[in-house]
Formats: C-alpha cells, sequence, structure tokens
C-alpha cells in the first residue's frame, strides 16, 4: 500500500515538474513576486517569534530565550499595562467613530454626485474632492498643524474661524489639547479620503439599471422612497464589503497620521495600539513587548474580518471570498 | 427629459450645493497655502488672507530654493518615485499575469498567498527587524524592500482576466511566448488598470514617510517627505535666528514647502485621474 502511495505521490511531482517545464516561462514570470513575498511579507511572521521571547538585539531572534506568554501577560498586568489598555481602548473609539462619521459621508456624496446631470460640474467636483487622496500624510498633518497652530504672534486660520464661530473656547492650544485629538484626527481623515472613497458608491449606483428609477417613478415614488427601495438595495453589495473591510481594519488604526499628529500632551487620548507598538518598540527599545502587542493588534484583527466576513455570507450571500 | 417632481428639484439643489461645498472644502487649504506662502509678514499675521494673497512676494521660495537639502530630498524622491514604481509595476504586472492563468499550478494556493498579507501580516517590530537583518538602510534597499501591494496585484489580476480567452488562444497558436503575449495583447488592453496602479505606486513611493524615516540613515539619501517633517518639526526655532525683518511670516516658509511637495501630483494628477476610476471599479474589491 504505502509503495503505491509513494508512487503515486512521486508520480504527482514528475508530473508537475514536467508541466512547469514545458511551461516554464508563466512560472517565470510569477517567480519574482513570489520571492518578493516571501523575502519581505512572510519572512518577517517568523519574527513573530520574539513576541514569546526575551529578545536581545545582539542574540538575534533565534539566540535569545524563550520566555512564553510572559511579554503578553505584562502587557495586560505589567509595568505598560497601563499604557497599553490606555491605547486599546483608544484604538477601538476612534475606529468606532471613524466609522460612525467616516463611513456614511462618502454614501452620501456617491449618491449626490449621481444626482448631478451636468457632467461638467461634476468631474470638476469630483477632481476636487478625490485630490487630497493624493497628499502625503506629511503634507495633511503639516497643513493641519499649522492652520490650528495657536502661538503667541500668529494664529492658523482654521484656528481662528473655530474660536469666531465659537466652536472652541477662544486661545485654546487645540493641537496640545487631548480634548480635540479624535476630532482632529477624523476630521483630517474625512477630508482626506470621503470623496475619494465615494467612487465605489458613485459607481455602483452608476450600474443600476435605469428602468428602475422609470418604474418607481411611474409608481408616482418621491426622491426618498427612490434612494431608499432603488438606489439603496442597487448598492448594497459594495456597502456590505465597505463595512467588512471596515470592521475588519477596526483595530488597525493608521500609524502615520497618528504619529505625525500627536504629542506628550495628547498621548491621552491619541495613542493607539499601532503607535503604542511604535513608541516602546521602535523609538524606546522593547522590541519584544512591541511585537506581542502588534501580534495581538493582529489576530483581533484578523478575527474581526474573519467574523463580519461570515456574518455577510449568512445574511447577504456577499463575502469578500 | 423627464419632468421633474418637486422633491426632486429640491433634492437636485441640495446635491448641487453639497457637492460643491465639499469639493470647496477639499481644495481650499491647497489654495489657501499657496495663498499664505506669498503673502506679506504683515498682512498674514494680522490675519488678513482668507483666500487671496495679498502683498505678493516670492521671497520664502528664494529660501527654499537656496536649500541644498531640499533639492537633494526632491531629486531622491524622484529617484525613489520613477524606479520604485517601476520595480514595483514589473513584480505586480508579471505576477498578476501569471495568477491570471487558469492552467497555472497551484494558482488558488498562489492567489492566497497574496491576498493573505491583506488581512495578516508580521507588523511593524518583526517588519523591522527583518529590514535591518537583510540591510535595507539605503535607496536601493527603499526601492526594492517596498512597495508591492496586494490589492493593486488582484486589480490587475481582474483585469487580465478579463482579456477574451479566444485572443489569448489565437496568439498562442501563432506561438507567441508569454512575454510577448503579456507585452503585445495584455498590456495594451489593459491600459486603464495599468495606468491606475502606477498612478497607485508613484503616489506611495512620493508620500513614502515612516519606513523612509525608520532606515534611511545617510542625510544624502533622505526623501522628500522626511526632510519636510523635520523642517516642520523645526521652523519656529530656526526663525529664531533670522533677521526679523523678512518679508514674509514664518509660517510662509511651512506653506511653501508644503505646496512644492504638492506641485507635481497637481502636473500629473489631472491626466491619470480620467483613468483611475474607471480601472478602480474594474478591479473591484473581489478576493
Amino acid at each position: 500500500m504505502r509503495k503505491i502511495e509513494t508512487a503515486r505521490a512521486q508520480n504527482k511531482v514528475v508530473n508537475y515538474a514536467k508541466i512547469i517545464m514545458t511551461d516554464w516561462r508563466l512560472y517565470a514570470l510569477l517567480l519574482p513576486m513570489i520571492i518578493w513575498y516571501l523575502l519581505w511579507m512572510y519572512k518577517p511572521m517568523g519574527g513573530l517569534l520574539i513576541a514569546f521571547k526575551n529578545f536581545q538585539p545582539n542574540l538575534g531572534i533565534g539566540g535569545s530565550d524563550f520566555v512564553g506568554f510572559s511579554n503578553f501577560i505584562s502587557l495586560i498586568a505589567g509595568p505598560y499595562s497601563e499604557q497599553f489598555w490606555s491605547a486599546f481602548r483608544n484604538t477601538f473609539l476612534i475606529s468606532l467613530y471613524g466609522l460612525i462619521f467616516g463611513f456614511p459621508i462618502p454614501i452620501i456624496l456617491g449618491i449626490l454626485f449621481s444626482d448631478i446631470s451636468n457632467v461638467t460640474f461634476r468631474n470638476i467636483t469630483q477632481t476636487f474632492s478625490y485630490l487630497p487622496h493624493f497628499l502625503s500624510e506629511v503634507t495633511i498633518t503639516g497643513l493641519a498643524l499649522t492652520l490650528l497652530y495657536h502661538g503667541e504672534v500668529n494664529t492658523g486660520v482654521i484656528a481662528k474661524l473655530l474660536f469666531e464661530t465659537n466652536l472652541v473656547p477662544d486661545g485654546t492650544k487645540i493641537i496640545q489639547n487631548a480634548n480635540y485629538f479624535r476630532p482632529l484626527y477624523i476630521i483630517t481623515g474625512i477630508w482626506k479620503e470621503a470623496g475619494y472613497s465615494s467612487i465605489v458608491y458613485f459607481a455602483a449606483i452608476m450600474g443600476i439599471s435605469p428602468v428602475l428609477y422609470e418604474a418607481i417613478k411611474v409608481d408616482g415614488g418621491n426622491k426618498f422612497q427612490e434612494i431608499r427601495f432603488v438606489t439603496f438595495p442597487g448598492m448594497a453589495p459594495t456597502l456590505i464589503i465597505m463595512i467588512i473591510l471596515r470592521i475588519g481594519k477596526m483595530l488597525s488604526v493608521g500609524y502615520e497620521r497618528i504619529i505625525l499628529l500627536y504629542n506628550e500632551n495628547t498621548y491621552k487620548t491619541a495613542d493607539v495600539l499601532s503607535s503604542f507598538v511604535y513608541r516602546i518598540g521602535l523609538e524606546g527599545s522593547n522590541q519584544a513587548l512591541g511585537a506581542s502587542a502588534g501580534m495581538f493588534n493582529a489576530l483581533i484583527g484578523f478575527a474581526l474580518v474573519m467574523g463580519a466576513n461570515f456574518i455577510s455570507r449568512q445574511v447577504s450571500e456577499t463575502s469578500l471570498w | 427629459m423627464n419632468r421633474l417632481n418637486k422633491s426632486e428639484i429640491i433634492f437636485k439643489m441640495l446635491a448641487y450645493i453639497l457637492v460643491g461645498a465639499f469639493a470647496i472644502v477639499a481644495l481650499y487649504p491647497v489654495i489657501y497655502a499657496f495663498s499664505a506662502s506669498i503673502s506679506g509678514k504683515l498682512e498674514y499675521e494680522a490675519g488678513k488672507i482668507v483666500l487671496l494673497p495679498k502683498n505678493i512676494n516670492f521671497q520664502v521660495y528664494k529660501l527654499i530654493y537656496n536649500d541644498k537639502g531640499f533639492w537633494i530630498s526632491y531629486v531622491n524622491t524622484l529617484f525613489y518615485t520613477v524606479f520604485g514604481t517601476a520595480w514595483s509595476m514589473l513584480i505586480s504586472t508579471t505576477g498578476a499575469y501569471a495568477l491570471a492563468k487558469k492552467r497555472l499550478l497551484f494558482r488558488r494556493q498562489f492567489n492566497f498567498l497574496v491576498v493573505f498579507t491583506m488581512w495578516f501580516n508580521a507588523g511593524m517590530i518583526p517588519t523591522y527587524l527583518n529590514y535591518v537583518n537583510m540591510g535595507v538602510n539605503n535607496r536601493w534597499g527603499i526601492i526594492f524592500a517596498f512597495g508591492v501591494q496586494a490589492y493593486n496585484i488582484i486589480l490587475l489580476r481582474n483585469y487580465f482576466e478579463g482579456v477574451p480567452k479566444e485572443i489569448d488562444e489565437a496568439a498562442r497558436m501563432d506561438g507567441v511566448t508569454e512575454f510577448q503575449m503579456l507585452r503585445k495583447i495584455y498590456m495594451p488592453m489593459s491600459k486603464a488598470a495599468l495606468a491606475t496602479v502606477t498612478l497607485f505606486y508613484a503616489t506611495s513611493r512620493w508620500n513614502g514617510y515612516f519606513w523612509a524615516r525608520m532606515l534611511l540613515k545617510n542625510p544624502m539619501e533622505l526623501n522628500l517627505q522626511v526632510y519636510m517633517r523635520i523642517l516642520i518639526e523645526n521652523y519656529r526655532k530656526m526663525f529664531d535666528d533670522m533677521p526679523i525683518n523678512l518679508p514674509y511670516a514664518t509660517d510662509a516658509y511651512i506653506y511653501a514647502i508644503l505646496v512644492c511637495s504638492i506641485i507635481p501630483v497637481l502636473i500629473i494628477y489631472p491626466y491619470i485621474q480620467q483613468y483611475f476610476a474607471r480601472g478602480v471599479n474594474l478591479g473591484g474589491v473581489k478576493g
């Protein structure tokens, strides 16, 4: 029995080799990408081991001692636990607010764009609203920090506007004030991405058959009924995919903008898991602790995508894979 | 044209107003930055600049023009963008082409290998240690180790899958090799997708900050974003040592730097803009 199985397995390998030999050009085209992924995406995954080790840079990952879950335990209950849980809470809150305020705006924009019949006006406004997406985080945070600056001599124009409209008490140092960090982060995020994200919804709406709109019109439906009964169902699959993606990313708030915007005075509300990882793992040099916090973050994130995808498949037959 | 009923007219008006307002808000900081950078010091500090510049002078741009570090970082960024994008495109296009072929052995597994990284990756610390371990601390390291994104590969793959099988088969009968097939048939037929992905890679190279700051050690190799950030962090201090009777405000300097970083984006953007909306939609988000 075993002989036959081995022979079969060998045969299979021989066959694969044959296929690859005759079609080597196709595999040659694939190879660079695979090597790239192995070297730069999969190889570092081995480095996750340091989350379980007492990492010492001079010994390397392989040479350092295993310490089991002690890094995780010290994160959850040790000297860094206060910072860790605060970062955890901030990550969750920033994501949640981002979802509540950030998610509907591109959808509304998509609907509005689809209702504009003047093509020139639409093209121009769309072009303008996509633009911030292509600016760098350094540019955007640079703008935000300068526009919101409040110093002795000069005050940024947006800060001035906020003071004059009493949205923010006069003289507040917005960038240095922990109370304003989350709105700042979320509003800059919306400013940067809302226009661009609306492309997907706009396209979904454009894909809806005009016949359906005719039909509801004949039935005497008004604009709001039209949106409710035609536009929304028509864009539902896109909506679901986007919400899964969003939920999947709940715990991976981008670190670049956070790191560029926050400062010691705003850590309390601004520090998220990824900026925490950066601060203790790279700025400080507690790599092992950083890696375990990062891994913790990634695993929950992964579970979230899986969960969201599973639920969506049950409810709507739409899923990512 | 159908006659519009009342709710539709109201909605349409609302749509025009809101969309117009959003577009203005999106563009405003960029226009303001430019105006502020060329306005006079007194006007700026008195808060008289709202949209258009007053007492125009381009003195602050002279300061930047004479800043050697700025030009070095600018040229470096161009270098990273051109070569980095080329490298990313090379890998992504060839890889996506192979993945689009149904006859590829272990196609599902290879696809998974790429898609999986969208959901799970090693994270900042192991990734950093890997870069250090592999010696990514110079120009070429930055070019080769970065910039391949699963999303872009999937987008290209989906696009390539849309090329009609008949064309592929006919070409194969004529003895066309894979390389020729990709170059002469698939690439010309996928211009919109290629342009889109090129734009994505180019902007991410042009805008790259974090890893460049972490990894690049030689000041001669810094890119624009890192250089800019360092300037932003220090500019108020820097102006303390300068003569007080400058014609521009301290902030004008930062606004001018920001404008300089945006200009290339503004120049290229209109040409490619027409493609990406189409490209993004055709690629879709489906894995």
